[in-house]
């Protein structure tokens, strides 16, 4: 019933906290407690790059406290952005990146494509085939390129060797295959209902490509832009083993190699040039974190 | 007749996949086999010596360590990996929605700078005379430690920044997994009576094992040819000690410009990659079937 | 003993209300129905009941218990959830199980209750098998068998069979009916739709808007409804409302619908009516069924009329009819042989008796 039907009862007696709730703001609580510990633990490096990219080096010899800056100085950031080997650098990866970006869109995307929506015969074979060969490592394949461009320089008298230009040859095997995969995985989630009414408003395939399926799956292409400019711009043991000379070095292989001469480590420097080093990622990731993550939850394999 | 060929679906399908293929098979596919012919040559390239070079890298000393220090180096890294994402991912998980994308953020920022610069950051902070680390210690009055000069806290070194870098990826997708366990099991096993740890064992384990298996699966084959990290921070040393296949196959190959040794040396992570891709493939196939 | 008792429970999400203070009693082995439209916070009050949401303030008592600080597995409930939560990686026995099991439960004994609910609800061959090998019909029952080995002292339900198709649920309501006479557990179970309810239940909860509107049994709510709400909420097709007056006229007390309508009140009825004659916000309700074709012989309190129908509708065995009085769509429910036919008039009859008199601003049925 609905009035109260115990007139005798007393009213209602506020509840006491529930112990469930308590509970629960319990496990919040050490779940804050740990979240901040990790993020000490995950942010002590970058952060500590640029505490001591901001000390001269008359302060890092000094062994004052490594862990506060006591006279910041931008000496370290102006020197090396005013530095032309640096700057070469900084150039050649630009290049070599956003080339190879352009380059790994323009096959990955058309074989997704092909694989995930055009049936024919091996293609999922050759999807899973192709997924496979991400997983030969840039490891194992360094030293047979290396004699195979020896060869082709020896054959077509063309330097291969020590010139950045390698890398655009080089760097799609490590994009394309991972690029194709996302973006299969984006264009299969594209209902099949989306090809069928296109068809009927007589669209042939290279126009469904591009009228329906590329702004459809844009998120991906992004996804797979930012997966693609990430991993040339980071790249190490290609350019290491493939460059040597000052001018043909890219950003990670140059702040490796020449910031460190000899057994003088200037590392106020060192410490500047691989924080501008991380920069333009870490920039597309403040802004694009989401399309970010996406790549990666896409099967991503780095690490 | 060539018209109607071409406009069939398949081969412009085929087509389309070419500039894919071609890449695949001529810089992917033919150096991996060439390098196995590589393997067989002598220092100069000039005689087939067979598998000469496999057999001094038998009875080198060196070698062996390189296999153990490799393998201890990918299964401890990967473990730890998988336990801090998977501790982490749930930390996350537990924060109201609102604020977890700034904790994700955050978390994530190891995996986005590119690895040679986050190991010279290591490096420095594992400088023998200038170590940040050092300076905590011997402020509250431990000793300092011998970060890279002395072989154990070399790996230790190694394995950490290698965890520092490859965590993130793990959260991430721990994380994804994690929010794909209905609500609805949790109250459920609520109502039949599991303790928090019980629904950890019976409800999230057994829901999130494909995405646990195949990114340690995925990590094992990554980290296991992990060139970056131990070349920057230690380049092998100290004495070799630290040396993975990929690091020590460099330097033999290139620095050492013996490319066919250095051939060889890398040959030998194909049977891992080998043993990894099956297992990945065996679960891919298992998951199209199921799906 | 399991009866359950809610007193002044109350439930705010941040600063939104979603249950307001509601009082209710539920005798032992009763099959209460929660029913209302989304959002009255029936699934939020059965959820608190589970002990799956906390209570913001009032008691909730099963069995003579306040159980607001005692966690789900203590309150000896069950709960049947409307996407069956079946753990997907473990067979039906195990699932039946789980709970059990957690307890340490003897496992001839667990045999013994998973293979007894099993038995009633007839998916003993489905034992050894997966969720996703099982249809949506057969996953409900493995989650109801879930909840009967449990052997509780209170069901609950919420909405199990919203995501059945159409003939499936009426199966499976019958099913729920005969599993509760086996059984003779209390039981509360929360639906949106009027039609389980009134089938299904001893006693119907209608809530609106996190208040309960009326409690009684469906014949009750049917024939006197207490609020417009209730009134228009139950039964299907809904209750006709026509705005209307009242007037005084030779023989009493008339209410009038247009111009051409009006007639009078039920004798009984003009005592209750009569302080009403002067009100401006009063509405006429009378239930489609009560809107007839017009026989030969006119009894009392039935009052003949004739409209042209907009629309009809033929449903096999009666014939829906659609018109205007007043601005207002009303429908009736005639013999499928009496010729109705849209766009023409047809005499109809209205069966006074089941009148109903609301008052418009409060809701209030006079």
């Amino acid at each position: 019933m609905t009035a109260s039907a115990h007139a005798s009862e007393p009213a209602f007696r506020p509840t006491r906290p529930a112990s469930m709730r308590r509970d629960r703001r319990r496990v919040l609580f050490w779940s804050y407690v740990f979240l901040i510990i990790f993020v000490i633990f995950f942010l002590t490096p970058p952060i500590y790059m640029l505490i001591t990219s901001l000390k001269t080096s008359a302060e890092i010899s000094a062994a004052t406290n490594p862990w506060w800056v006591f006279a910041p100085t931008l000496q370290n950031y102006v020197e090396l952005l005013t530095s032309p080997v640096y700057l070469t650098f900084f150039r050649n990866s630009a290049v070599v990146s956003v080339v190879v970006v352009i380059i790994s869109i323009l096959v990955s995307i058309p074989a997704a494509f092909s694989l995930s929506r055009m049936r024919f015969w091996g293609s999922t074979t050759l999807a899973t085939g192709v997924f496979l060969t991400y997983l030969i490592p840039d490891t194992l394949l360094f030293i047979p390129m290396f004699k195979i461009f020896a060869y082709l320089h020896e054959v077509t008298g063309i330097e291969f060797i020590n010139h950045w230009w390698v890398l655009i040859i080089i760097y799609p095997t490590l994009t394309i295959p991972f690029c194709t995969w996302i973006m299969i995985g984006y264009f299969s989630s594209i209902p099949k209902e989306l090809d069928e009414a296109a068809l009927m408003d007589g669209a042939g395939y290279l126009q469904t490509l591009t009228k329906i399926f590329i702004p459809v799956a844009l998120p991906g292409i992004i996804a797979a832009t930012i997966f693609a400019f990430t991993v040339s711009w980071a790249q190490f043991l290609y350019p290491l083993a493939f460059t040597t000379s000052a001018d043909q070095l890219v950003l990670p292989v140059g702040i490796v190699t020449t910031l460190i001469k000899g057994d003088v480590f200037n590392w106020g420097q060192i410490m500047t040039g691989a924080l501008l080093g991380a920069a333009p990622p870490l920039i597309i990731y403040a802004f694009l974190m989401d399309y970010y993550i996406a790549g990666l939850t896409a099967g991503a394999t780095k690490g | 007749m060539m018209k109607k060929f071409l406009r069939r679906k398949s081969t412009i399908a085929f087509a389309m996949a070419l500039p894919l293929l071609i890449i695949i098979a001529s810089l992917v596919i033919y150096p991996a086999f060439y390098s196995m012919y590589l393997a067989t040559l002598n220092k100069s390239m000039e005689h087939f010596v067979g598998l000469d070079n496999f057999v001094f890298l038998f009875k080198r000393e060196t070698f062996w360590m390189v296999v153990k220090q490799s393998v201890i180096f990918a299964v401890s890294a990967v473990f730890f990996k998988a336990l801090i994402g998977f501790f982490v991912a749930h930390f996350v998980h537990n924060v109201p929605s609102r604020g977890q994308r700034k904790w994700r953020g955050m978390l994530l920022v190891p995996w986005v700078i590119p690895p040679a610069m986050s190991t010279l950051a290591w490096l420095w902070l594992f400088d023998p005379s200038y170590s940040a680390f050092n300076w905590i210690f011997e402020n509250i009055g431990l000793d300092g430690v011998n970060w890279l000069g002395n072989p154990y806290w070399a790996r230790f070194a190694v394995i950490l920044v290698n965890v520092w870098v490859g965590a993130p990826f793990f959260l991430i997708m721990y994380l994804a997994a994690l929010k794909s366990v209905p609500e609805q099991l949790y109250e459920a096993a609520s109502i039949d009576g599991a303790s928090w740890w019980q629904k950890l064992w019976f409800i999230t384990l057994p829901m999130m094992r494909n995405i646990i298996a195949i990114t340690a699966l995925f990590s094992l084959i990554v980290t296991f040819a992990n060139f970056d990290i131990v070349r920057v921070l230690t380049n092998g040393g100290p004495v070799d000690q630290t040396h993975v296949f990929a690091t020590w196959a460099f330097q033999l190959g290139i620095a050492s410009s013996d490319i066919p040794l250095g051939a060889c040396v890398s040959l030998f992570m194909l049977p891992i990659l080998g043993f990894a891709a099956i297992f990945i493939l065996r679960d891919i196939t298992q998951r199209g079937n199921e799906a | 003993m399991a009866e359950v008792t809610l007193r002044q429970v109350t439930k705010n999400y941040d600063e939104t209300p979603a249950v307001r203070g509601i009082d209710l009693d539920i005798a032992d082995k009763e099959f209460v129905v929660l029913v209302g439209p989304s959002g009255c916070g029936k699934s939020t009050t059965l959820r608190m009941i589970a002990g799956l949401e906390d209570v913001t303030a009032g008691d909730i008592l099963v069995g003579g218990t306040v159980v607001n600080d005692v966690p789900p597995k203590d309150r000896d409930i069950a709960m049947v959830f409307q996407n069956y939560a079946l753990y997907p990686h473990m067979t039906v026995f195990e699932n039946m199980s789980f709970g059990l099991r957690l307890k340490k439960v003897a496992k001839s004994e667990i045999r013994a209750r998973v293979e007894n609910a099993a038995r009633i609800l007839d998916i003993s061959a489905l034992l050894e098998r997966k969720p996703k090998q099982l249809s949506g019909g057969q996953r409900q029952r493995v989650a109801m068998g879930r909840a009967i080995v449990r052997n509780p002292k209170v069901f609950l339900f919420d909405e199990p069979l919203s995501n059945l198709d159409a003939k499936l649920r009426v199966q499976m309501r019958i099913e729920i009916k005969r599993v509760h006479q086996k059984v003779r557990t209390t039981t509360i179970y929360v639906t949106h739709d009027q039609v389980e309810a009134m089938t299904l239940a001893d006693r119907v909860v209608v809530m609106n808007d996190g208040l309960i509107e009326q409690v009684g049994a469906p014949n009750d709510l049917y024939h006197t409804p207490k609020t417009k709400f209730v009134a228009g909420f139950i039964g299907s097709p809904a209750m006709n409302f026509v705005p209307c007056k009242l007037e005084e006229r030779a023989g009493g007390v008339h209410v009038r619908l247009d111009e051409n309508i009006a007639f009078p009140v039920p004798s009984g009825r003009e005592p209750r009516y009569r302080p009403h004659l002067h009100r401006s916000d009063l509405l006429f309700g009378l239930r489609p069924e009560h809107i007839l074709e017009r026989r030969s012989q006119l009894e009392p309190n039935l009052h003949a009329f004739e409209s042209v129908l907009e629309v009809t509708e033929p449903m096999g065995m009666e014939t829906l009819v659609y018109f205007l009085v007043n601005g207002r769509e009303v429908c009736g429910r005639v013999n499928p042989k009496a010729g109705a036919q849209a766009g023409a008039p047809m005499k109809l009859v209205a069966d006074l008796n089941n009148m109903h008199l609301i008052d418009d601003a409060s809701g209030q049925v006079l």
